[in-house]
């Protein structure tokens, strides 16, 4: 669900997760969630893995992994930050939030910056619209927030979680 | 004697400072020698006042607004613990924004601890339930269809009329319990944070509603579907539906009861359009969320092929207090055929935003003038997007229109979820239109052409319109797309993109014959 993200691919932990909630009524979705949340991405490796506990075709499980925006096949920034672009936070000065931030970083939405710290991410709402705008790190979300704001929350961020532990809490 | 202090545990307080604060007051507290226990209580909704700090007092609860973690020490030299200080709001259930409500879904929100189930119960939390538990299937059906409950996630459909469906629907050749209430917790709707608000706030509530749903219809399996944007009330309502469990109001015997309900609670993965009930369903087996066609209707042939009730998370939640007060005072609120309360969520620009819980009935003005203050900025107001993003765009001449689902559609616009966003003059609604085809085009599920293709087309000629090319002919190419995407479009994606669009068009021609200032390059 979000988006600290973690170690290397571990096949074997991979098969524990997957194992452990097959059995679960249309059990797909909390799959994926849970190997994203474990390794950071949905690792191609962990295809088989699923249409076998699952009994699912690759191009079933590739259908689904591509057909959500939260998914990802590759590896992301140690951090991810997602801004919001609708309506509210757009009230707000949204859209000069995000150009800030992407002169900041020197990457444009939905990239990462060189050194892999910082994912930047387009998100429709966060629930905060009454404190636009809005914009969440890593799972935590931030409101009313200016340019002088995000550069804090920025470098406060990728100072203290350098090493980032494998699948940590959000 | 302990003093009991209030910081709220809301994602929305928390996104300015509410946990500091908290962590703060308690240092502080403990440095000074005083017995200090604080609540991590729901939002009272006052938003724009968060993090809002409530000091308990013989009188009652004393507000401080807007407060911030370094000035604790000087708040709590002025008396704060004991509800003095300049900053002093007074009682929080005295100030207009919150006086002037009426409050029955989110009677309990903000005041108790979300995640004790004793709170819950001392302020009448399962009396629903209790009530329920003594009537049929047949009869509590019929209290939420006399209630004149409808549906809060957009559609507005009378909530008791598809229980009845359900629990009609055959389950003769069907295992024991294969039907399911499913909550619709996707809050899509740019705009809306309602249903996060009352799962943050309140989550034994809409536990409640669900349990209430299912004994109606026979149903012992519910499930949650939660859009993964909402982490904090994730955790939350995993937390409270623990603690039901384990107090007995969830598994088998409910309550005490011969009834088995219980409840999963399932993350979306950013998908607007799994919002939709089809979309939904097919997102919860494990599948892309694209629309089924229709027959049949998910209240016979729902999640696994199952009769299935889908309802929003305010139209669940509500159903406790219309047990517990009976149909009769729920239906005393309201306006012609929209019976009850909408919670409405101000938002955007606008000074005092936050989530309103008022009878139907009351005109926009009132709430984005009189509750909301006007624009944040200071700049006057322009527009006023109802109903999330395929609600209409109003000007302000149109502010005395009635928060009514008629009266809304009479409009040429919708209630939605009962989002309103306030724009100031700096906006710009040929953008704004733009927008609204962009999102379709990003969010469609593809399964129809009108939708799919129909929503890129809609970009490139606002556009064109835009860039000043063949006006004349590019509006009636917009217009003409606007019209097939409202006709041919299966669901309301397409269907009713072309809203906010057209209230564009027709409120704020303006916008689209702007002089084009010539740029560098040709
Ligand atoms: C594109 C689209 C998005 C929707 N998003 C939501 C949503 O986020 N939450 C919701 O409750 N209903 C949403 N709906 C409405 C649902 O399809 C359905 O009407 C609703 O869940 C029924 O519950 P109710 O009768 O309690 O409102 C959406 C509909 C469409 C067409
Ligand atoms: S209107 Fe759009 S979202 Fe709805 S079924 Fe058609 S393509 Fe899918
Ligand atoms: S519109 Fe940005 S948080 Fe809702």
């Amino acid at each position: 669900m979000t988006d600290t993200q973690a170690s290397g691919w571990d096949v074997e932990r991979a098969r524990l997760t997957v194992d452990a909630l097959a059995r679960l009524p249309g059990a797909l979705l909390p799959i994926l969630h849970a190997l994203q949340d474990e390794f950071g991405y949905v690792d191609d490796a962990a295809i088989p893995l699923i249409t076998d506990a699952l009994n699912l075709s690759r191009a079933e499980v590739i259908g689904v992994l591509h057909f959500y925006h939260d998914f990802r096949t590759t590896p992301s920034g140690r951090h991810t930050l997602q801004l919001c672009r609708a309506e509210a936070c757009q009230s707000m000065g949204a859209d000069a939030l995000v150009q800030h931030v992407e002169e900041r970083l020197g990457v444009a939405m939905g990239e990462t910056t060189e050194d892999g710290a910082v994912t930047l991410r387009d998100v429709y709402c966060l629930g905060n619209c009454a404190l636009s705008p809005a914009v969440m790190l890593d799972g935590r979300l931030h409101g009313r927030v200016t340019s002088e704001r995000i550069d804090a929350i920025l470098a406060a961020a990728v100072e203290t979680t350098v090493e980032a532990p494998a699948g940590s809490p959000r | 004697m302990t003093t009991r202090a209030y910081v709220p545990r809301d994602a929305s307080a928390r996104s300015v400072g509410a946990d500091d604060v908290a962590v703060r007051i308690a240092a502080e507290a403990h440095a000074r020698g005083l017995d200090v226990t604080i609540v991590r209580n729901g939002s009272r909704g006052m938003i724009w006042l968060e993090p809002l700090v409530e000091v308990e007092t013989i009188a009652g609860r004393v507000g401080f607004g807007h407060v911030a973690p370094e000035e604790i020490p000087a708040l709590l030299d002025a008396g704060m613990l004991e509800g003095r200080g300049e900053r002093r709001l007074g009682l929080v259930e005295n100030i207009p924004y919150f006086a002037k409500q009426q409050r029955l879904t989110f009677a309990r929100c903000g005041v108790i601890d979300p995640l004790s189930l004793d709170d819950y119960l001392a302020h009448g939390g399962y009396a629903g339930l209790t009530r329920a538990l003594g009537m049929t299937g047949d009869e509590i059906v019929t209290e939420v269809t006399e209630s004149g409950l409808r549906g809060r996630g957009g559609a507005g459909f009378p909530t008791g009329i598809k229980w009845r469906t359900v629990l009609g629907a055959p389950t003769a050749q069907m295992e024991a319990g294969q039907k399911y209430i499913v909550c619709n917790a996707d809050e899509g709707d740019s705009g809306t944070f309602a249903d996060r608000m009352l799962i943050e706030g309140d989550p034994f509530t809409l536990i409640e509603g669900m349990t209430i749903a299912g004994i109606a219809v026979g149903a012992t399996q519910g499930y949650v579907y939660l859009r993964s944007e909402y982490p904090d009330a994730f955790r939350t309502l995993t937390e409270a539906v623990a603690i039901a469990r384990e107090r007995g109001y969830l598994g088998t015997s409910v309550a005490g009861s011969a009834h088995t309900f219980d409840l999963a609670v399932r993350l979306g993965a950013g998908a607007y359009i799994c919002g939709e009930e089809t979309a939904l369903l097919e997102s919860l087996e494990g599948k892309k969320g694209v629309i089924r066609p229709r027959p049949p209707l998910p209240a016979i042939s729902g999640l696994f092929g199952k009769p299935t009730v889908v309802n929003n998370v305010l139209s669940l939640a509500t159903v406790p207090v219309i047990l517990e007060r009976g149909a009769a005072h729920y239906q005393s609120f309201g306006m012609g055929r929209s019976r009850g309360t909408q919670p409405v969520q101000l938002a955007g620009n606008v000074k005092r935003g936050g989530l309103i819980e008022l009878a139907f009935g009351v005109t926009l003005r009132e709430v984005v003038e009189g509750f909301g203050g006007g624009t944040a900025t200071g700049r006057p107001m322009r527009a006023v997007q109802v109903g999330g993003p395929l609600g209409a765009y109003f000007p302000t001449s149109m502010l005395d229109t009635p928060l009514d689902y008629e009266a809304m559609a009479a409009a040429s616009g919708l209630l939605g979820h009962g989002g309103m966003v306030v724009f100031d003059d700096t906006v710009d609604l040929a953008r704004q239109a733009r927008f609204a085809m962009a999102f379709c085009a990003v969010e469609s599920c593809g399964k129809c052409t009108p939708c799919r293709i129909g929503s890129t087309r809609g970009v490139e000629v606002i556009d064109r319109i835009i860039a000043g090319e063949n006006r004349t002919a590019n509006l009636e190419l917009l217009d003409d797309l606007t019209t097939l995407m409202t006709g041919a479009s299966l669901c309301a994606l397409g269907g009713l993109t072309p809203i906010p669009v057209r209230s564009a068009l027709q409120h704020f021609p303006e916008d689209f014959s702007r002089t084009i200032v010539p740029t560098v390059t040709a």
